[in-house]
């Protein structure tokens, strides 16, 4: 009896297994993403289709067989889209009814706008303290710029139109829906009963009603509340109304925000000798907004699109010209060129504020563990 | 240290005591609040009765008894222009029932598919569901709808209609469709369908039971689909086919028989659903994102295949999360229906403008549109704050 080898060994190579499939690079990716499985695979040739069919339509449609010169409709001759209307009617779009002398000055406002945005939206932004100064003041700015007042030509508020106007309605609801919001999520809050039954009551109502009922309020019963000898600027009262709709959805999103905050908070804020303003104002209420920051922009992006609400009252916003427009019977027809071009111009604005939430929270993500 | 404390405050003058005691803070506060309430409401009712009385109008409900003189296209119950206001209002409220029931069943389905979409491992998949929610939540619902509307008004003229199987036509005026005439039998049908429906809760809460207690897996959704769809199939086929459809016939200029659905309704519906969708599919994502993945694991580990940890495991879990926001989607999407007076659709408000206009009762219109819509979210919430609570999380 032979003694078996205690261990055994391999006589001769084994033959070289193939490389195992790639896991990285762009070959990778595709198996991975892609083409994991029968039923992914299925899937991508499903999506590569349809992008097959939609994409090309869509880019010839606006681009390659679209017609971009002409005076009216008749000189788009193509079987895309028909963009001749932009550059006649792209004044009306963005100023409304601001004549060409004077459109500078909308165009000032806007440019005003990013140093008084900047260095409340970015950090490292040069001279931040100064321009903050600068971003108090800009509401004040650019009223003046836009209405006039001293030494510049007084322009009656029913001239306002265009994207500009949603601008001016969106950018008044939003600097002034934050601070209403917060009163009315810590009324809410309150100790006291009246002053509490009274938040809730606001809150409920507007919530509960929808935004045009509130438009229609102050078009036809206003003037039945106020003396007849009193008129309030339409404008105003678009801004008000959409101020106040916006600034119950914002107490809701911030109420959250607050019943977030442990009590331990306020136990110690009240330990440490503060009243009930600065307790809220330095402890409670930052890292309640902080937490509120998503639904905050998202109630900011809300109302940016509810200004197109304006229409229904008889303002001309950005969709009232080029529901005009369309009508026209130069134009007669081009309404999904129309409709497309002001999609853009809410889809940058929104799509950006939505980005530029993401980001914030991000940043102050104190509890990141990365 | 008490005693010099009440020393300290009863050193101040009686006003400055008075100040310091958060009570009596509080007290003056609500005082304060309710005097400026008082003073608005009273400048504001003074205000309305000397405005109503230089216009000469009555105040008070009595104008939902006079002639409404206007016609309305969409209506749900009969009526016509000798039939009063108030009817003219009834049938605007059901318009934006009508609108808001389809909507928000259709823009669940739209959610739910597109949330779980959106999660799908294939990139390409994700990122063209991704874009369909991005583009739809950045652009005004407004601006959807008169969109799909003006879409919807070039479809071809009644005359060129575009035939679906000889049966359903669609042109600029709308779609229309075979309309269903009920024959004497279908009552039973109707029996059928209502005892099958009653049977597949009962077999669904003895499986439930059952698998609680033994762990045995029944076919539910089988048997239930079995209960609900063959018993009133079976009747029907047995009643002799109680139903007879009224197919349209096209003629020179229109139809003949069927029933239309006008322009209006579908681009409402359409907008509405697909807008609302988007924001539902955001809240089903994280919903389902916000199940741990050990729930996942686990379930794998125990031998659930992947549809069964989706459905029994993950999606009840996510449900928690998902309803109270989608309650609010629904109760957006209910309101947002009143954007149906930028095309004429008529539904409440619109109804309610012409209304308005005709009889001038401006603060009754106002009051009655505030009193519906809260009405409605009242429901809503009700309902689904019902449901929340059946699902809610029951903690030891």
């Amino acid at each position: 009896m032979t003694a078996r080898p205690f261990h055994r060994s391999q006589a001769e190579m084994l033959p070289e297994r193939a490389a195992p499939v790639t896991t990285a690079g762009p070959v990778g990716w595709l198996r991975a993403n892609l083409f994991s499985s029968w039923s992914n695979t299925a899937f991508t040739l499903i999506a590569l289709y349809l992008l097959w069919l939609i994409v090309p339509a869509i880019a010839d449609w606006a681009f390659f067989n679209a017609d971009t010169a002409g005076d009216d409709r008749f000189a788009c001759k193509s079987s895309g889209a028909c963009w001749a209307w932009v550059d006649q009617r792209i004044g009306q779009f963005l100023y409304g009814f601001y004549t060409a002398d004077q459109t500078w000055r909308v165009d000032l406002a806007v440019i005003l706008l990013i140093p008084a945005l900047a260095p409340l939206l970015f950090e490292g932004v040069p001279f931040a303290r100064q321009l903050r100064w600068f971003s108090l003041a800009y509401p004040v700015v650019a009223t003046f710029l836009l209405v006039g007042g001293i030494g510049l030509e007084g322009i009656p508020t029913d001239k306002f139109g265009g994207f500009m106007l949603n601008l001016t309605v969106g950018l008044a609801g939003i600097v002034l829906s934050l601070p209403i919001g917060i009163l009315l999520a810590l009324g809410r809050r309150s100790r006291l009963p009246i002053i509490r039954i009274l938040c809730v009551g606001f809150i409920e109502i507007v919530r509960g009603v929808p935004l045009i009922t509130l438009l229609f309020v102050s078009n036809i019963i206003l003037p039945i509340f106020l003396p007849p000898d009193v008129t309030v600027d339409s404008l105003i009262r678009v801004i008000v109304m959409v101020t106040a709709f916006a600034s119950a959805y914002m107490a809701e999103v911030i109420r959250g925000g607050l019943q977030a905050i442990p009590r331990g908070q306020y136990e110690a804020a009240q330990a440490l000798g503060l009243r009930y303003w600065p307790m809220m104002f330095l402890v409670v209420l930052p890292q309640a907004l902080k937490i509120s920051i998503p639904g905050i922009v998202n109630t900011f992006i809300g109302l940016f699109k509810d200004t197109t609400l304006v229409i229904i009252i008889g303002l001309f916003d950005i969709l009232g010209i080029g529901n005009a427009m369309v009508s026209n019977p130069d134009w007669l027809g081009l309404a999904t060129e129309a409709y497309v071009f002001i999609a853009f111009f809410f889809f940058i604005a929104c799509f950006s504020m939505s980005r530029y939430s993401i980001h914030l929270e991000k940043r102050l993500d104190t509890e990141r563990r990365d | 240290m008490a005693q010099n404390a009440s020393v300290g405050l009863t050193g101040r003058p009686g006003w400055q005591r008075l100040w310091s005691d958060e009570r009596t803070r509080g007290l003056i506060y609500q005082l304060l609040a309710v005097l400026g309430l008082a003073l608005v409401v009273a400048f504001i009712v003074s205000n309305t009765i000397a405005n109503l009385q230089r216009a000469g109008l009555a105040s008070g409900f009595g104008f939902l008894f006079d002639q409404a003189f206007f016609d309305i296209n969409q209506k749900l119950v009969e009526y016509s222009s000798t039939s009063t206001f108030g009817r003219a209002l009834i049938v605007g409220m059901l318009n934006t029932v009508l609108v808001s029931a389809m909507g928000i069943v259709a823009a669940t389905a739209i959610g739910f598919f597109a949330g779980v979409l959106r999660l799908s491992p294939n990139f390409l998949l994700s990122r063209i569901v991704g874009a369909y929610v991005e583009i739809t939540r950045n652009v005004p619902l407004l601006l959807q709808i008169i969109f799909w509307w003006v879409v919807l008004s070039g479809l071809p003229k009644v005359r060129d209609s575009l035939a679906l199987g000889d049966a359903v036509f669609l042109n600029n005026r709308g779609v229309r469709l075979p309309a269903p005439l009920f024959e004497s039998g279908f009552e039973w049908v109707l029996a059928a369908a209502l005892a099958g429906i009653a049977a597949a809760v009962y077999v669904a809460r003895w499986a439930r039971r059952r698998q609680q207690l033994t762990g045995q897996n029944f076919p539910v959704v089988w048997t239930g689909l079995a209960l609900i769809v063959g018993l009133p199939a079976l009747v029907y086929w047995i009643a002799g086919s109680p139903v007879a459809w009224d197919i349209p016939e096209p003629t020179r200029f229109n139809f003949r028989g069927g029933f239309n659905v006008t322009p209006e309704l579908v681009a409402l519906w359409i907008a509405l659903s697909t807008y609302t969708g988007a924001f539902i599919s955001e809240i089903v994502r994280a919903g389902i994102l916000s199940v741990s993945k050990g729930q996942t694991e686990a379930a794998g580990a125990l031998g659930l295949r992947p549809g069964q940890t989706m459905w029994l495991v993950v999606i009840p879990q996510a449900m928690r999360v998902v309803i109270p926001p989608l309650t609010s989607q629904y109760l957006n999407l209910t309101k947002n229906s009143s954007l149906a007076i930028a095309i004429g659709y008529q539904d409440l408000v619109s109804i309610g403008g012409t209304i308005l206009n005709q009889s001038g009762q401006a603060l009754e219109v106002v009051g009655i549109w505030m009193a519906v819509y809260l009405g409605l979210s009242l429901l809503t919430s009700l309902f689904m704050n019902w449901y929340n609570r059946r699902i809610a999380l029951v903690e030891r």
